[in-house]
């Protein structure tokens, strides 16, 4: 379990703009968003001695991001092989390296041309090897058709409806609308969800994150560190990583998991609050992983917010919404801001808690959960101001 | 038109593909736990042994999940083929295994459907078990 709660922060945030078309280099973006983050906190960049991301292939090595901004000395420049269940965790490893002496400050970031260069949501391997021999002879290819799975069987088991999907989907547009980095502000009703085209049933096209353009980073620091920064610092209080049993043998396979209707958020979830010491009670804002509509309700229900099987009548009731019981993708979520693997969910939660949030702040927020993950294995942050 | 993906058999799922060939559904259990498991793998995950054997499965399942494939992705692929349907079966022999349902109207499937494999020899060299539903005896 976490053991170094409120001990690391995060002291410094930066983006790009998200787009449909970078018109430059994933190297370009991470370095605009690592540079910004860095410039955030008001630290020397010769000072920044270790950077940690996560890719599929479709990014920069981290060393590429130490050389392009000319730190003198990497110690701790790595990256996991890894989808948006390690948003968080890159987040988690940057604090365990300082406090093992392994770095002293650490720049944590995702940078991906997710549109304009390779897709992730499209296409997968296609050669049938290993694990895939067994999935994509069947026409079984891609991540919306793997996580319609999970989702039809949450509505065998709950009886979860396509409008309860909805439901997220709409609440999550009513934020990006109040959110100027959001790639998509036109506000959409549950209407609009049921006549979008079905893609893979049970999804529609509204049930299916965008794919975008960019980079999102944020400097972790040790917490006395922070405190003589630039910005107010917004510390990790709590933290897991982790799924259950069956993990399978890449984030597409869930041959082997126990059951559909449950993903890991149920398995990390009582590590998460016992290492942050709070509950999801005392939560002001909730960034939760929405690569599709579905993975919401069941992250609510796994991490407590409801019980299990009412994800679908607790956001469909209006819990998720801002000045309900836990307003949730403060900034639109992957569903309306933008797709750039979960980091932009830590972003949120850190201008929220900052106060920074403009029209779309949650009054008094001090306490904000970031999630990332919707199948077998994912991660989560509880961040206090 | 893109050539659809082909399972390349391996050390541990030649003799699962092999069987689907001669038309014959099985699968591999732990010789001394006896625990079935799918995919084939060269360790019982359930006591560590290697130790394994391979039994003929009844066919017989029943649908534990399944979704409609209509945007078809590669489109060259599989333009021909929407709406198609992939689930996941549960065998009477207590693993799942994903397939198509075939020889049914997507909108008549249900969870818990009984359903029977029916092999599909899609190539001279790989035959595919696809799943119907079950014809009373
Ligand atoms: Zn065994």
């Amino acid at each position: 379990m976490w053991t170094l709660r409120d001990k690391y922060a995060i002291a410094g945030i930066g983006t790009t703009k998200y787009s449909a078309n970078s018109r430059t280099t994933v190297l370009n973006l991470a370095l605009e968003a690592c540079g910004a983050a860095a410039a955030d906190a008001g630290i020397a960049v010769e000072e920044i001695d270790g950077v940690v991301s996560y890719h599929f292939g479709d990014s920069v090595p981290s060393i590429a991001v130490a050389t392009g901004l000319g730190l003198p000395a990497a110690r701790y420049a790595v990256e996991f092989s890894s989808g948006g269940n390690a948003a968080n965790l890159i987040v988690q490893t940057a604090a365990a390296a300082i406090e093992a002496g392994l770095a002293r400050n650490v720049l944590c970031f995702r940078a991906m041309n997710g549109r304009s260069g390779l897709r992730l949501g499209g296409s997968r391997d296609l050669n049938s090897r290993g694990i895939t021999q067994y999935t994509a002879p069947f026409g079984w290819i891609t991540y919306p058709q793997a996580m319609a799975m999970w989702c039809r069987r949450h509505m065998i088991k709950y009886g979860t409806t396509s409008e309860q999907l909805g439901a997220v989907a709409v609440a999550c547009r009513r934020n990006a609308a109040l959110n100027p980095r959001a790639m998509m502000r036109e506000p959409i009703t549950l209407a609009d969800h049921q006549s979008s085209r079905m893609i893979v049933e049970p999804f529609r096209l509204l049930d299916i994150c965008l794919e975008s353009d960019g980079a999102c980073a944020v400097l972790v620091t040790p917490a006395e560190r922070a405190r003589d920064l630039r910005r107010k610092p917004v510390y990790i209080r709590g933290a897991a990583y982790g799924g259950g049993p069956n993990q399978g043998d890449d984030l597409f396979d869930a041959i082997r998991w126990p059951e559909h209707a449950h993903n890991y958020a149920k398995y990390i979830a009582a590590d998460l609050w016992a290492s942050a010491g709070v509950g999801p009670q005392d939560m002001d804002v909730a960034e939760i992983y929405d690569c599709f509509t579905y993975s919401v309700l069941m992250q609510l229900e796994g991490f407590g917010f409801c019980k299990e099987g009412e994800g679908g009548a607790f956001v469909e009731d209006g819990n998720i919404d801002r000045g309900r019981k836990i307003p949730v993708n403060t900034h639109g979520g992957l569903l309306s801001e933008a797709y750039i693997h979960g980091l932009n969910h830590v972003i949120e939660a850190v201008e929220q808690l900052r106060g920074d949030a403009g029209s779309r702040q949650v009054a008094g927020a001090e306490l904000a959960l970031t999630t990332a993950g919707a199948m077998t294995c994912g991660s989560a942050l509880v961040l206090r101001n | 038109m893109g050539a659809k993906p082909m399972p390349v058999p391996d050390a541990d799922s030649r003799r699962f593909w092999e069987g689907c060939r001669e038309h014959r559904l099985q699968i591999e259990r732990c010789a001394d736990c006896k625990t079935a498991r799918f995919p084939p793998a060269a360790l019982c995950p359930h006591c560590r042994s290697s130790r394994s054997e391979w039994v003929a499965a009844s066919g017989r399942g029943t649908v534990f999940s399944w979704i409609v494939v209509r945007h078809p992705v590669p489109k060259d692929m599989y333009a021909g083929e929407v709406p198609y349907v992939v689930a996941l079966v549960e065998l009477e022999e207590g693993v799942r295994m994903p397939t198509n349902i075939v020889g049914c109207a997507p909108d008549a499937i249900r969870a818990g459907m009984p359903v029977e494999v029916v092999f599909d020899d899609v190539s001279a060299d790989i035959t595919l078990p696809r799943f119907r539903p079950q014809v009373p005896s």
